[in-house]
């Protein structure tokens, strides 16, 4: 059933957060420490168990990959409710702080890549693991 | 007749949200395919239409939340809202294949911890420069230099303003067009070839739709590779950004 995915993913949400806040307790500080991070973990372990013991029907994989599609659409409402008004006056910190960011990233690419012994071996074949997200996200 | 539609519209604003949203990528989606076409992805620009509206929003009512704050978008509020965008994030976990993972090695940890680390000391550095010199929002500026998500995720975890986060997301923002736009441009120089190349720039590169977008628009074939280590990218970008990055800022700054 398509609710067990969903159940399975708020069951892990919610222990992530919970997770994240006892450990902000624990650390001293008033925040959630990494409470969303655990919770990707929880459900990346969850995900293994059950496939290793043959309990993840595909219904209930939905469940949980319906709401992993929808992260581009919520991620553009979340950006619809910006305060864009008082972020626009800091302008070229954004922008400096991106390019500086992906202008580093790029010389290290290259770096790395550049060590790297040049063998002719093909990609072996991989998959998109959502099929509810198409080739175009 | 509109009065009826707008009070439908009211009352259930959830809905209205899906359907908005639905209209801004169906837009986007066109945009990106016939006036850039494909080169811009139709995800980044559906985020830049966002950001307009919560401008025009924040413009139109002087609230501090965007287009959440005319009633009629009210909904907008809950669906991009903390709770449902960390349960989307957390369920992106689940398309993660930790074999496959596994195979990208040592070089794909080390590429995964220096595109969380110096992301985040160049943004950091640079809102320190720019007077942001708390350790809040220079980790919340620090983080959205990593990942349009991430920053948002850590500044909601350390209680950044408004206005940070909105940076921050703008800061990750033009990271992931710059990075979809120059990958197939700079290809060449990155030595984007292999799947183990696609893997590194992954890690390092960041933003799941600028590693997918820019690697379909250089070869094809090497998506999976870029797109399986960025998106551990986000999750440890949401474990370390609150955490380890918040108290290293914290130490040095105070």
């Amino acid at each position: 059933m398509i609710i067990y995915g969903t159940a399975l993913l708020a069951a892990c949400h919610l222990l992530g957060i919970f997770i994240g806040d006892l450990l902000g307790q624990l650390l001293g500080v008033k925040t959630n420490v990494g409470g969303v991070g655990i919770a990707m973990l929880l459900l990346m372990a969850a995900r293994l168990y059950m496939l290793q013991h043959n309990k993840l029907p595909k219904l209930t994989e939905l469940g949980v990959e319906y709401w992993g599609a929808m992260y581009i659409p919520v991620v553009v409402a979340m950006a619809a409710q910006q305060d864009m008004v008082s972020a626009l006056r800091g302008g070229p910190v954004a922008v400096l702080s991106a390019v500086a960011a992906v202008a580093v990233c790029a010389a290290v690419i290259a770096l790395i890549n550049r060590a790297e012994a040049l063998s002719p071996e093909s990609p072996d074949a991989a998959q998109l693991h959502n099929p509810l997200v198409a080739a175009q996200e | 007749m509109l009065d009826i539609l707008e009070k439908a519209a009211l009352h259930n604003g959830l809905v209205t949200a899906f359907a908005v949203v639905g209209l801004i990528v169906l837009l986007a989606g066109q945009i990106s395919k016939h006036l850039t076409f494909g080169r811009v992805h139709g995800s980044a620009i559906a985020i830049v239409i966002g950001l307009a509206l919560a401008y025009w929003g924040g413009t139109q009512t002087g609230g501090h939340k965007g287009l959440a704050d005319m009633s009629l978008f009210g909904g907008i509020g809950l669906m991009g809202g903390a709770m449902l965008r960390d349960f989307a994030i957390v369920a992106t976990a689940f398309e993660v294949q930790p074999l496959e993972a596994r195979k990208a090695g040592l070089i794909g940890v080390v590429a995964l911890l220096l595109g969380t680390v110096l992301p985040f000391i160049v943004g950091a550095a640079i809102a320190w420069g720019f007077g942001y010199s708390d350790a809040v929002s220079m980790t919340t500026i620090g983080a959205g230099a990593v990942t349009y998500i991430v920053g948002p995720v850590t500044g909601a975890a350390i209680g950044a303003s408004p206005d940070v986060m909105a940076l921050s997301i703008a800061t990750g923002l033009v990271k992931a067009i710059l990075v979809m736009v120059g990958t197939p441009v700079a290809a060449r120089f990155l030595r984007l070839k292999t799947p183990r190349s696609a893997m590194v720039f992954g890690g390092l590169a960041g933003t799941v739709s600028g590693v997918s977008a820019g690697l379909a628009a250089t070869d094809r074939k090497l998506v999976p590779y870029g797109a399986l280590v960025a998106t551990f990218h986000t999750g440890l970008g949401c474990l370390l950004g609150p955490s380890l990055l918040f108290f290293a800022t914290k130490a040095l700054v105070g």
